[in-house]
């Protein structure tokens, strides 16, 4: 076993980073596109959160695997059916700008 | 020697998520997105979870990089850069950022750490045989219902993405 130097904390830190790393890009970019980008960032720090509390809290059960195993499944589904949202808006006005989007309302 | 290798990974997919979120290139920050993602499987690989590390890189790294970057080019001006954001809007972001991770990680020092468990080894025939599961830690139910997630997910996608008669036609 390699990684028994590495504090639990040490891993936590990386991924509360990458997270709200992910939610400043969120938070200031226009382009939807990069706005996927960041909510990606921040479920791939979600996952590796939880493979790190399965491998050093509960170890033997596994569960933190398989839940990091559907959040990947679920982050795929996501984003094909974001980006076809994101080719019908750009099809119809021309534009992926989170401010140009309003005709989405009703 | 292994804990200096995990100390490099975890700074540089820091400066890669950093990147990624930065970048005024919109092609540029979806391959330090690429990037990141490949570090995160290194790190499951360093943790000897395999078989996550492999579907990490097939699903994130094959998958959801290359569905963004066909988005990106399809759908934007790869030779513009994107306009930066407002001074206020950025300011506000990062010191909502800033205090998250300070907050954060105040709550996180005051928890003892675990130590990691090496007597438990995951091989393909224990994740197959728990995917397929239904007694107890079994998880054949989220896996079918994710087969039909994934099905949906499929079928509205193309619906959606359908060209359809619209006034803008020629």
């Amino acid at each position: 076993m390699m990684f028994e130097n590495i504090p639990l904390n040490h891993i936590l830190i990386l991924t509360i980073s990458m997270f709200f790393i992910g939610v400043y890009g969120f938070l200031t970019r226009k382009n939807l596109v990069t706005v996927l980008i960041s909510v990606e960032l921040m479920l791939n720090a979600v996952n590796i959160n939880f493979v790190a509390f399965d491998k050093y809290l509960h170890p033997g059960t596994f569960e933190g695997h398989f839940f990091s195993l559907f959040v990947i499944a679920i982050a795929a589904a996501e984003a094909a059916v974001a980006i076809a949202i994101f080719f019908n808006l750009y099809r119809n006005i021309r534009s992926i700008d989170v401010e140009s989007v309003d005709k989405m309302k009703y | 020697m292994e804990t200096y290798f995990f100390y490099f990974i975890a700074a540089s997919m820091l400066v890669f998520s950093l990147l990624a979120v930065t970048s005024r290139r919109i092609l540029r920050a979806a391959v330090y997105l690429l990037f990141s993602l490949a570090g995160t499987a290194a790190f499951y690989f360093m943790i000897d979870y395999f078989f996550l590390a492999a579907v990490q890189l097939i699903v994130y790294a094959g998958g959801i990089v290359v569905l963004i970057i066909f988005s990106i080019l399809l759908t934007s001006h790869i030779a513009d850069k994107l306009e930066r954001p407002d001074m206020m809007k950025n300011a506000f972001s990062a010191v909502l950022v800033l205090g998250g991770i300070a907050l954060t990680a105040f709550v996180l020092g005051n928890f003892a750490d675990g130590a990691p468990s090496a007597t438990n080894q995951l091989n393909m025939q224990i994740i197959g045989e728990k995917l397929m599961n239904y007694k107890e830690n079994g998880y054949v139910l989220p896996f079918e219902v994710i087969s039909i997630l994934l099905l949906a997910a499929m079928v509205s996608a193309i619906v959606v993405a359908k060209r359809t008669k619209t006034k803008n036609d020629v």
